[in-house]
């Protein structure tokens, strides 16, 4: 089936290529290089997440939010922000990370329980996971509005799901960014499904691209699995922002192939049928097609990039799991600027007890002496 | 009987008091074909039916505000929010509704609902996946907050909180939910709200906690009687209501008392516990009492989360020093 036979009825839905690469319209005619780069960073994404998949099952990684399937939305529209642009994540946008300078050890060890995981490269212009859902939107408007006010000219992106949608910090979020005119937009990874919840549970509207109108901007509908036209919508919308026109909405139409985490199992609310029939949809495949259509993809030069990809996610896994341990002070010293006394105190009497520990959580038997 | 761990006593629960009563519904995100994220509520939908075990869209305030209508209205919803990490939207509605809308209607309206949600550090889960903020709710007047730590008290509990006139949360440690079995009633039964347990007996210390702290509890008090220390443990299982009396006679006769938390030191409900024994008790003390709590921290990463949760080797060193005093 088509992408566009699963929409409802007569919606505008932007679109460059069909499920299997043809062109639906002229072509968008983007830059080989570009094109390229988004092939790259697509199969950079895929790997990188069965790797991480692989680890988890392995034990070397706690429970990981898998992004397979959804590497043209991500890879579009991160690839539509300037460099002086900010990301707003929420979790599931390994690509987009990885576009934006946060390395891929990073990503292992914020799932692997490491909170040096979430220490951004100095320099990098992306805030860390979101894990409450849609808590970031009203913060990505705030932090958008503070950057019009401070004359920089650049936007915000800030991604969230359909689940997201549902949540009180959405409305509130995009009715901020359009009573104060942020330079923001709001990416909608439609990945339909919410853990076991579709999006037609989520919300009685037809499309979610349509509550941009009621907040008094632009929602646009855009195949999530077409990388073209993600990166196409993204970068209009990003512009439009930094000439003063304020936040827009995107709905990228796409589908989390795998599992919402990798505690959870699909099967239990979705058919195979379903998932088989967004195996056909996979962005992957489709640009492929049409990147030979062009005359730009051999196998061999997919080849080189895998090998590339292969090689830079093993370095990342050596050095994630190489890190060295914690310390207890790690705990403590981010709390505030300073340590309280308190904090101080406690840090004390924590490490006192590391160093004298006498009984294991299992032990059967008291060491030394008890009154 | 039958050997239940505390997921399937929940899950039984349930069961039971929507068979006897259908004013009773579950909603949450996920509860229904998905049989929740912890399977507490599986095989519900399939027996009751999408209108009596509802998935919900994701807005943790709008299925408190939801279910607190659903129960102006009649019903007995059992909503359950996916972590205790995920409650902080629907704190709105619980404190300034759920709460108090029979106190501001002077008893014609009223909010018999439960809030269930697992909370607890210790199972790697990722950020916010991990709170224990057990003396904020206890802080809300108009709210009972109930924490189980063995499947069959996690089930008499539950049917408790469910028939009970007034909103309960209802917390549950994900530690615990598949911890060990034990043998459990399949029929209803009923474990009275604002109760403590004295889990053991003893003479020269009240150990007192509640929820996921408990096994460890006990497995300190063990450890200290084959020094020849007697340990008196007590598990508290509902925090608001509170049972002073049960806490206060026990240590009136041991004189010591340690109180054991997992959530942070400062305005813990461990403090409670000391302040009601010293205001009652202050000249019965052998010792000062003593708290072995959390950190003043967010709960952290789960790669330093064994450091962040008291452990028996901290338990039995604030044991000590009480009793070395």
């Amino acid at each position: 089936m088509e992408i566009r036979e699963c929409l409802p009825q007569d919606c505008e839905f932007y679109q460059t290529i069909d499920k299997d690469g043809n062109l639906v319209g002229e072509d968008p005619g983007l830059d080989e290089a570009l094109l390229k780069d988004m092939f790259w960073w697509m199969l950079y994404g895929r790997l990188a997440d069965d790797k991480a998949i692989k680890l988890q099952r392995q034990g070397r990684l706690g429970t990981y939010a898998p992004s397979t399937g959804q590497e043209a939305a991500q890879v579009g529209s991160a690839l539509a922000m300037d460099r002086d642009d900010w990301l707003f994540p929420a979790f599931r946008e390994l690509s987009s990370y990885m576009i934006r300078d946060l390395p891929f050890e990073n990503i292992l060890l914020y799932f692997m329980g490491d909170p040096r995981g979430n220490i951004p490269p100095a320099g990098i212009k992306s805030f860390p996971i979101f894990v409450p859902v849609s808590t970031q939107v009203p913060i990505a408007a705030g932090f958008a509005w503070a950057k019009k006010l401070q004359k920089e000219g650049c936007a915000v992106l800030c991604y969230l799901g359909d689940g997201g949608t549902s949540e009180g910090d959405f409305h509130e979020g995009m009715n901020f960014a359009g009573v104060f005119g942020a330079p923001v937009v709001f990416l909608v990874q439609n990945n339909q499904w919410a853990i076991s919840v579709s999006r037609k549970r989520q919300t009685a509207s037809r499309t979610i691209a349509q509550k941009g109108e009621a907040y008094g901007f632009p929602g646009i509908y855009v195949d999530g699995n077409d990388v073209m036209a993600v990166y196409i919508a993204t970068k209009r919308a990003l512009d439009a922002a930094k000439k003063g026109e304020g936040p827009s909405l995107i709905e990228a139409f796409t589908y989390r192939r795998l599992m919402h985490t990798t505690a959870d199992d699909p099967k239990r609310y979705r058919t195979d049928e379903e998932q088989k029939d967004w195996e056909d949809k996979d962005p992957l495949k489709r640009f492929r097609l049409y990147l030979k259509n062009k005359g730009v993809w051999t196998q061999a030069w997919e080849d080189d990039l895998t090998l590339k990809a292969q090689d830079l996610i093993k370095t990342s896994v050596e050095k994630a799991e190489s890190i060295g341990n914690l310390r207890p002070e790690e705990m403590f010293e981010h709390i505030y600027s300073e340590m309280t006394p308190d904090l101080k105190d406690q840090l004390g009497y924590l490490k006192k007890a590391l160093e004298g520990k006498e009984i294991e959580e299992d032990a059967v038997e008291l060491k030394g002496g008890f009154p | 009987m039958k050997e239940m761990n505390m997921a399937e006593a929940l899950n039984s629960a349930l069961l039971n008091e929507m068979d006897l009563d259908e004013r009773v519904l579950v909603l949450g995100e996920d509860v229904g074909v998905n049989g929740g994220v912890f399977r507490i509520t599986e095989g519900l939908q399939k027996r009751f039916g999408p209108d009596r075990v509802v998935d919900t869209p994701l807005a943790e305030s709008g299925i408190m505000g939801f279910s607190i209508g659903m129960a102006l209205a009649g019903f007995r919803p059992v909503a359950e929010v996916q972590f205790m990490g995920f409650l902080w939207p629907a704190l709105d509605q619980l404190s300034n509704h759920a709460s108090r809308l029979r106190n501001r209607t002077m008893g014609r309206h009223t909010v018999p609902m439960v809030i269930r949600t697992p909370y607890g550090g210790g199972i790697r889960a990722l950020e916010h996946h991990a709170e224990s903020f057990e003396s904020i709710l206890a802080h809300i007047p108009g709210l009972k907050v109930v924490v189980p730590s063995t499947p069959y008290d996690a089930k008499g509990l539950l049917i408790s909180s469910i028939r009970d006139p007034d909103p309960v949360v209802f917390l549950e440690s994900t530690r615990l939910y598949r911890a060990y079995r034990e043998p459990v009633p399949e029929d209803a039964y009923t474990v009275e709200l604002g109760k403590a347990k004295v889990l053991r007996e003893g003479t020269d210390l009240t150990l007192v906690g509640w929820g996921a702290m408990i096994p460890k509890l006990l497995k300190a008090a063990e450890l200290v009687s084959k020094k020849g220390t007697s340990t008196e443990v007590i598990d508290i299982r509902s925090i608001s209501p509170y049972d002073e009396t049960t806490v206060n006679a026990s240590v009136k006769r041991t004189g010591r008392l340690v109180v054991v938390q997992e959530a942070p030191r400062m305005t813990g409900f461990a403090s409670e516990v000391i302040t009601r024994v010293s205001e009652d008790l202050l000249d019965s003390m052998e010792a000062p009492p003593k708290r072995v709590t959390g950190f003043d921290i967010p709960f952290p990463f789960y790669k330093m989360e064994h450091w962040a949760l008291p452990d028996v080797d901290r338990i039995v060193k604030g044991m000590r020093e009480v009793l070395t005093w």
